[in-house]
């Protein structure tokens, strides 16, 4: 059966085909045909966000939270720069986006023609791939390759820009079955002669450590239950990455902490002394190296990772293994097992007691207070008053997504949204509105810094028109934080620009967005300022007063090695200087 | 000490990984990258360059495969061992590469560049620059009272090495293509 029809309702027809039942976008004079055809089914839902940056943070949080692609549809021009900056996030932590641009007609193209901009060009190094589609007949097609190529291998953002007269002119729809096999197929299974050396490095490890990120949480669930098979059969600890977290249990036995320069005290002396490092789905950032010629200078290191360029990128490795983490982990596991499930347990039993006499040292503690409320303690509280819940949790970026990292408990994948590599302020809140879409009955919570919060308010406005109860958890420090923090640690206490001065007032803000909002300060007054957040019905802004001058710890200063890392009682004088000055 | 005692890159199988992967020696490669001729390709490989500041010394591309779509991308880049290996990952992993090969480490290749040179001139040093072409076995493809323009296919050090001569001969004008390389044998 021949199906002939306008581009613009290929595209319909096509995320059909693809299964999407959420489009996240903006409409505009060059995609105007798409929109029709949008209007015209109901299959497919559309949320209408308030800028097109807001409209890829929220298939970022669609997609972190389902495991399935998220898709975004904007105009040509100012449409599509503004979706740069979350293209490259998702380019940064790996999540397959599919963002459909308008384009000018063909025949413009290349005049300067009314919001034309070279969308292409100008994504180019912030995508995977993407494709101006100049013929109606290759649209359908460059359409599922599109979703092909976001999925497969290493996930992450692509684009497809699509002149208004490709959109307008007819031609065959070719569906999923009518397509040619793509020619990118990136390997899934790794090496067994490596998976094997692997095996054999585990039976003989005295301080092994399961160094593992976000790669897990993108192999999928299934990913996630062999690291926690792997992990309880051998009892080696597992630390995680920003990205990684909730692959393995907070609460599993082996769970030591997030690593990294605001990780935990003994996840990061445990990567330092541990004498074989198993890196899975995590690439060496220098968030968690540290100073590279310092890193972890006794250990055999192991890393998987289905992207090949990770590997020997940053920190060589002695056994590498590019394959997919889920497909890795079964046959570590199915050969070690044959092998006889041996470990030197007496000692891995050593190695325990030695992590065991890190965390004592307890260092998360900080000095609370009864008059005025520390960011910490509103997390433990939040933590507290939420863990029974089917909870997501996003985040802005500052010194609270750090503190969230810290005193937060995700027990499964898929919990955790937060900008990792690009470190993205704005990021939270569309991506937690993306969150609630995909989950309507689920607990959404963003932990946000006010200064963070405010770069994307306006999407307060999409998630009261599409009711979306998300809840704004902000951390008012009436600071940039983190950049006060390192002002104060790097920049003798000259605190250039680092105020939030001039402050909307976040309660009457949520009602002007037809919402529901409150203030808190006092620290008995908390816990119930949390629960009325939570009951609430609707989408809900609590502004948390907080303590201003709270410095996030533990942290390793930039440049420093893993065992110079700085606890909250430490001076601080000098912390970061010489060539860590430079870093940032 | 490491109770675990395994070879450095024991499970590694590119050639590479024989030499000690620290080394902070420059090396010189020369790359054939395949690629799907569409659109863009090209900017895609030069981004990843310039984007994270790799060398690129020569390029040269041509489609190579009309009906397979396919263009061969000739590359001569320079870096230590360690960026070497990241370059090729890295174009690996662009969507329209479909192969990588480093013909300075796959066995014996030969290179070739094709250069044109214009030497203006009269007198002695006229015919030094025509007998020194002969030596270089130049064509000879324009030739006006005051000048020769030399056709000169060779290694990319003979070319350099032909230019050197013909520079105090007069040489004006030099137009390089850029190293076609290509593995000896079948
Ligand atoms: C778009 C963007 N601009 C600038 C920065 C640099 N930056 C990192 S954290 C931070 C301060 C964040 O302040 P706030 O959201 O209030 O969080 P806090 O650190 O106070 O918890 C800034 C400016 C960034 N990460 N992203
Ligand atoms: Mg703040």
């Amino acid at each position: 059966m021949s199906r002939t029809m306008t581009g613009a309702r290929m595209v319909v027809e096509a995320l059909r085909d693809q299964g999407v039942d959420t489009v996240f976008g903006y409409p505009g004079g060059a995609v105007l045909p798409i929109y029709d055809e949008l209007f015209q089914q109901n299959d497919i839902t559309h949320v209408l966000v308030r800028h097109e940056q807001g409209a890829v943070h929220m298939a970022e949080g669609y997609a972190r939270s389902t495991g399935k692609p998220g898709v975004v549809l904007v105009t040509s021009g100012p449409g599509a720069t503004n979706a740069v900056t979350g293209l490259t996030d998702a380019l940064m932590d790996s999540i397959p986006i599919i963002v459909l641009s308008g384009q000018v007609p063909t025949f413009l193209i290349g005049t300067d023609g009314f919001q034309e901009a070279d969308t292409v060009g100008i994504t180019r190094p912030c995508t995977k791939h993407n494709w101006l589609v100049r013929d109606t007949a290759k649209l359908s097609e460059t359409i599922h390759k599109a979703f092909h190529v976001a999925t497969s291998g290493r996930p992450g953002p692509v684009l497809v820009d699509i002149p208004k007269d490709v959109q307008f002119a007819e031609d065959e729809y070719r569906g999923l079955k009518q397509i040619e096999p793509a020619r990118y197929q990136p390997a899934r299974k790794g090496d067994v002669t490596a998976i094997t050396q692997l095996a054999e490095l585990i039976e003989k490890a005295e301080r092994p450590i399961l160094y593992t990120g976000g790669g897990v949480i993108n192999s999928g669930p299934g990913a996630s239950q062999l690291l926690r098979e792997l992990a309880d059969a051998t009892n080696i600890p597992v630390t995680s990455t920003l990205m990684g977290l909730g692959a393995y249990p907070a609460s599993g036995r082996n769970w030591i902490g997030m690593l990294g320069m605001h990780g935990l005290y003994e996840a990061n002396l445990a990567m330092h002394d541990c004498d074989l490092m198993i890196n899975i789905g995590a690439r060496f950032d220098d968030r968690i190296t540290g100073r590279v010629a310092d890193f972890s200078p006794g250990s055999i290191k192991a890393h998987i990772d289905i992207d090949p360029s990770s590997i020997n990128k940053v920190i060589h490795v002695d056994i590498a293994i590019t394959g997919d983490v889920g497909h890795v982990l079964e046959d570590l596991l199915k050969i070690w097992k044959s092998r006889g499930r041996k470990t030197n347990s007496a000692a891995i039993g050593k190695w325990w007691e030695k992590i065991e006499g890190w965390k004592s040292k307890n260092c998360l503690a900080y000095k609370n207070s009864d008059t005025i409320i520390k960011p910490q303690y509103a997390l433990q509280r939040l933590q507290a008053l939420t863990a029974d819940r089917d909870r997501y949790v996003t985040t802005e970026v500052g010194q609270h997504q750090m503190w969230a990292a810290q005193f937060l408990h995700f027990n499964e994948p898929n919990r955790w949204m937060t900008s990792g590599g690009l470190g993205t302020m704005g990021y939270g809140l569309p991506a937690s509105v993306g969150v609630q879409m995909a989950h309507r009955d689920s607990l959404v919570i963003n932990v946000a810094g006010e200064a963070s919060w405010l770069m994307n308010m306006q999407e307060m406005g999409t998630a009261v028109q599409f009711r979306l109860p998300v809840k704004q958890f902000i951390l008012n420090n009436e600071r940039l934080g983190m950049v006060r923090q390192w002002q104060q640690l790097l920049h003798g206490e000259r605190y250039s620009q680092s105020w939030s001065d001039s402050l909307p007032d976040f309660v009457k803000l949520a009602e002007a967005f037809g919402c529901k909002g409150a203030q808190v300060q006092d620290p008995k007054d908390l816990d119930d300022a949390i629960r009325q957040m939570i009951e609430y019905d609707g989408p809900f802004i609590l502004d948390v007063l907080v303590e201003k001058h709270e410095n996030c710890f533990p942290m390793i200063p930039s440049g420093k090695p893993h065992n110079e890392m700085l606890l909250g009682d430490a001076s601080t004088e000098g912390a970061i200087q010489g060539a860590g000055a430079a870093l940032v | 000490m490491n109770a675990l005692n395994i070879q450095q890159g024991a499970s590694s199988h590119s050639a590479y990984d024989l030499r000690d992967p620290n080394s902070q020696v420059e090396e010189r490669h020369t790359l054939a990258v395949l690629v799907e001729n569409e659109p863009g390709v090209l900017a895609r490989v030069i981004g990843l360059f310039s984007g994270r500041g790799y060398n690129i010394d020569s390029l040269t591309v041509a489609e190579v495969d009309h009906t397979g779509h396919q263009s061969r991308i000739t590359m001569v880049t320079s870096g230590t061992p360690a960026v070497i290996e990241q370059i090729k990952a890295q174009l690996g992993r662009i969507v329209p590469v479909h192969e990588v090969h480093d013909l300075t480490v796959e066995g014996a290749s030969v290179e070739r560049e094709l250069g044109l040179f214009k030497v203006c001139g009269q007198g002695d040093k006229r015919v030094e620059a025509l007998r020194i072409a002969e030596i270089f076995r130049a064509n000879v493809v324009d030739s006006t009272l005051e000048s020769f323009v030399f056709e000169l296919v060779g290694t990319p050090s003979k070319l350099d090495a032909f230019a050197d001569l013909m520079r105090p001969l007069g040489l004006k004008e030099l137009a390089r293509t850029g190293v076609a390389a290509i593995a000896r044998g079948v």
